[in-house]
């Protein structure tokens, strides 16, 4: 890599090497009680593409929000051209010339795209705001990062990936000598990230230091030049891009938990593909207008469904139809050996069906409860308010729960909003299996949670249809699917298309299904 | 649409008039003109002599100190927050300016004191709000309750003003062309309107109230200074409630610890329907001023009909400001 040149001179003890910009040194931070960062490090260099890896949790977003001001630390220094300094607001830090892209497009949706890119340093003349000025600078950033988007539009009529594109020319528009985006690919298609490397590569070259935080390996090994690594709110090290695979790279991110992942694809494969008896539930031409199309479904005890498709294609659909968080419109719907008309989540929950939402914030997590709240909310539910549950015996559930899971940290009165994504999402699982479901529906419960939790996660559905659980499992990661499903049904255009038992079915295949059907269709048109 | 290739240049009236949609920003904004406009040519077409000119003229002229007090409740409302106390602010003012001009002070010195005790006490409910992290309506409540009990403190009773400024200046009238008349009460409302919108369209504070109104997270990450704006947005308010205490007590020539009882809520009424969203983030002070003249209009149609109660005022407004919020949910939650 012709990169090695321009990156400055590495971590060799005794050479004289250029100085950092920003050095972070035993950086410290709880949150009530829970350590978010253990003595953490992070050196930047003027001229480098600094990449922080690490599983969700493991404290990325925790250490930026450290440099730039929005939490304050509890012990250890930061040093800025080898001075010691503190930033106490996020102005601060950008005075200082550290201008940072957050995860959560941080821009007010109401105002202009231009005053969202220049909000607090407008330009100016006699003292009010140049809006023609305003405009035009705006427009002419936008110009050189390749960006068609109008500066007088209104920041909030664009999809969330211009939002994120905007949110980056704001911090590209100041001239930073320090960059940070944390994730701002994860809402970009291709070109677009193509486009942000090289207004990136752009900058390194004139000197910027660049954190970039992404869970796209492949884009860190694109980009970057050095890397710092996080697990659990600890530094497991400082490396080079160009000298250290990927390999290695996962196993100093997730340490133990890659065993995990291989134990399971054994363990599934052992399973026996096909049950017999009488299904727990079976669908019958369940259809919803402008939602799904008649669909029959059958699913049987200890069985794991997979629902294969793309974004779109029916699968959440069908599996609130399931829930009964939406109503069919035709069709039957038998649970046990009764047809049941599921008016309502209520009455899903009385059949011991249960339903875990692919809008984690949105439809889960209650941030200001506690783990322990959040993990009791369906039981308490379903038993009534008028019958709460001992105090005993919520204790014994929770804590049982948290060691199955491995929720971290292992604290009942932990603040939900506290855990990480993986963590917040094992609790919501919990929240179900407490209630003893017979049938679980899953909806991208890994979406967007690490590789660890992942499998975690994954070994826990797998050990649950052993115990005689029917699952319905949905997920865009097509492996994930594969992996855990003892029967695959493939969705497309809000319809069924293809049922088949998962034996020696490959991603590619399951494409081919999809893509398939897309080639078929055109014939018929044709 | 078919034939005509016409290039922007040669576009006829018409087509402008008939291509120019109004941005999502505007659209509260024309509907409650269109309200005002309506209304106004309804009672025309009814009432004798309520189409004249004057008859607008003098809506300004009697609810000059509502508009002040809404320009201020706009700038709360725009950030998302919401202020009770102004109400109590305006009669505490009118104490002041009564007792103040009745102890022998000259009426400029108590003007100052009447706008430093409004703006002083809206600092302090600021500064509650933002680094005690209480909410306005909590706050504002608090300073409701002390304002009104702070006019007992100074008397219980009515206190006549019968300084000579003040009344030289209340019973001023401009002659406009055609026999027509203002006050310069109305002056001082329309500039305060003309401030306001210049302050919140043209400088970095108003940028910024604007942004605390969209996302008050985002704007404190963006580093935009939300401390500072926010206690200043109360500071502004109670500076306006002052100034409508001083234009009150123009009205009436008197301080009393009664007046303007619930103005604050009529104040926050006409923000509503001048198509403020009380979420914050988006209107216009424009939009404030329209919401005033339309709830006055809605007493001169009572005043003019005779035999309706001045109850149906209350009514109106309390039906079109469900409306208005109805409208405004529907339309934000059109958008992605």
């Amino acid at each position: 890599m012709t990169q090695m040149e321009t990156q400055p001179a590495a971590i060799a003890p005794g050479r004289v090497e250029p100085h950092p910009v920003i050095e972070m040194r035993d950086i410290t931070i709880a949150f009530g009680g829970v350590r978010a960062l253990d003595g953490v490090g992070l050196r930047l260099f003027p001229g480098e593409v600094h990449a922080l890896m690490g599983e969700n949790g493991a404290g990325k977003s925790t250490l930026i929000k450290a440099l730039t001001g929005v939490y304050s630390i509890d012990s250890g220094s930061i040093l800025i051209d080898g001075e010691e300094h503190t930033f106490s607001t996020p102005a601060a830090a950008q005075g200082a010339g550290i201008s940072t892209v957050y995860q959560e497009v941080n821009l007010v949706p109401n105002l202009t795209v231009a005053e969202n890119m220049l909000l607090g340093r407008e330009p100016r003349k006699l003292g009010r705001i140049d809006v023609r000025a305003m405009n035009r600078r705006a427009q002419e950033t936008l110009d050189r990062l390749g960006l068609d988007i109008s500066p007088t539009s209104v920041l909030g009529e664009h999809p969330i990936a211009v939002q994120q594109l905007v949110a980056i020319a704001r911090a590209v528009d100041v001239e930073a000598r320090v960059l940070i985006l944390d994730e701002p690919t994860s809402s970009l298609d291709a070109d677009e990230v193509e486009k942000l490397f090289e207004v990136m590569r752009s900058l390194r070259d004139h000197g910027v230091a660049i954190v970039f935080v992404s869970h796209f390996l492949d884009q860190i090994y694109e980009i970057s030049d050095r890397m710092t690594i996080l697990r659990n709110g600890t530094l497991v090290g400082e490396r080079m891009v160009a000298e250290t695979t990927q390999l290695e790279l996962v196993k100093l991110m997730i340490g133990r938990e890659l065993e995990v992942l291989e134990r399971i694809d054994r363990e599934v494969a052992a399973t026996e593909a096909i049950k017999s008896g009488q299904p727990v539930m079976k669908a019958l031409g369940l259809s919803r207008k402008g939602a799904l199309q008649a669909v029959d479904l059958e699913l049987y005890e200890g069985e794991v469904i997979g629902l294969a498709g793309l974004l779109g294609s029916g699968r959440t659909e069908l599996a609130r139809l399931l829930f009964g968080a939406d109503t069919a419109d035709a069709g039957e719907l038998q649970v046990g050996s009764k047809t049941r008309r599921l008016r309502s989540p209520r009455h899903a929950i009385d059949r011991r069906i249960a339903f875990s939402s692919e809008n984690r914030r949105s439809e889960g997590v209650i941030e200001d409860l506690t783990v322990a709240d959040n993990m009791l909310l369906a039981l308490q539910a379903s038993r009534g308010w008028l019958r709460p549950i001992p105090r005993a015996e919520r204790s014994r559930l929770v804590s049982k729960y948290i060691e199955t899971l491995d929720i971290r940290p292992a604290n009942p009165q932990a603040l939900m909003r506290n855990l990480s994504g993986g963590n917040q999402q094992k609790v919501l699982l919990a929240r179900w299996l407490i209630t003893q479901p017979r049938i679980l529906i899953l909806d991208e419960p890994t979406r967007g949670i690490d590789i660890g939790a992942k499998a975690q996660i994954q070994q826990v559905v797998a050990d649950l249809a052993r115990d005689g659980m029917s699952v319905v499992f949905i997920s865009s990661e097509l492996e994930e699917v594969l992996r855990l499903s003892d029967r695959l049904v493939v969705m497309r255009d809000r319809r069924k298309i293809d049922e088949r038992p998962n034996q020696d079915v490959s991603v590619s295949d399951v494409l081919e299904i999809i893509a398939g059907s897309a080639r078929a269709e055109e014939a018929t048109r044709a | 649409m078919t034939a005509t290739t016409a290039t922007p240049g040669d576009l006829s009236v018409w087509d402008r008039v008939r291509g120019y949609s109004p941005s999502s920003r505007h659209l509260p904004v024309l509907a409650t003109l269109a309200l005002f406009v309506g209304m106004f040519g309804a009672g025309g077409i009814r009432y004798e002599g309520f189409a004249d000119p004057q008859v607008v003229l003098t809506l300004f002229v009697d609810n000059a100190f509502l508009i002040v007090l809404a320009v201020g409740m706009t700038f709360v409302i725009l950030t998302g927050g919401i202020d009770l106390s102004v109400g109590s602010v305006v009669a505490l003012s009118t104490m002041i300016a009564a007792s103040t001009l009745e102890a022998g002070w000259p009426p400029a010195a108590a003007m100052a004191a009447v706008l430093l005790a409004g703006t002083a006490l809206g600092t302090l409910m600021g500064l509650v709000i933002h680094y005690f992290d209480i909410q306005p309506f909590i706050a504002t409540l608090a300073g409701m309750f002390l304002a009104r009990g702070l006019c007992y403190l100074i008397s219980v009773d009515s206190i006549p003003i019968r300084d000579d400024t003040f009344f030289a200046i209340a019973a001023h009238q401009f002659t406009l062309p055609g026999g027509y008349f203002i006050t310069p009460t109305v002056l001082v409302a329309l500039a305060a309107v003309a401030l306001a919108a210049y302050v919140l369209h043209r400088t970095r504070f108003g940028r910024t109230v604007y942004a605390i109104g969209g996302s008050e997270s985002s704007a404190m990450l963006m580093g935009l200074r939300v401390a500072r704006t926010k206690v200043g947005v109360y500071a502004i308010s109670g500076f306006c409630a002052a100034l409508a205490g001083l234009l009150f007590s123009l009205y009436t020539l008197s301080g009393y610890s009664l007046h303007a009882l619930g103005m604050e809520l009529d104040a926050i009424a006409a923000v509503v329907i001048g198509g403020t969203l009380l979420t914050g983030g988006r209107g216009l002070v424009v939009g404030s001023m329209l919401g005033v003249l339309v709830l006055g209009t809605i007493q001169t149609f009572i005043s003019f009909d005779g035999t309706l109660s001045s109850w149906w005022t209350k009514i109106v407004i309390g039906s079109l400001v469900l409306v208005f919020v109805v409208i405004q949910r529907v339309m934000t939650r059109r958008q992605p």
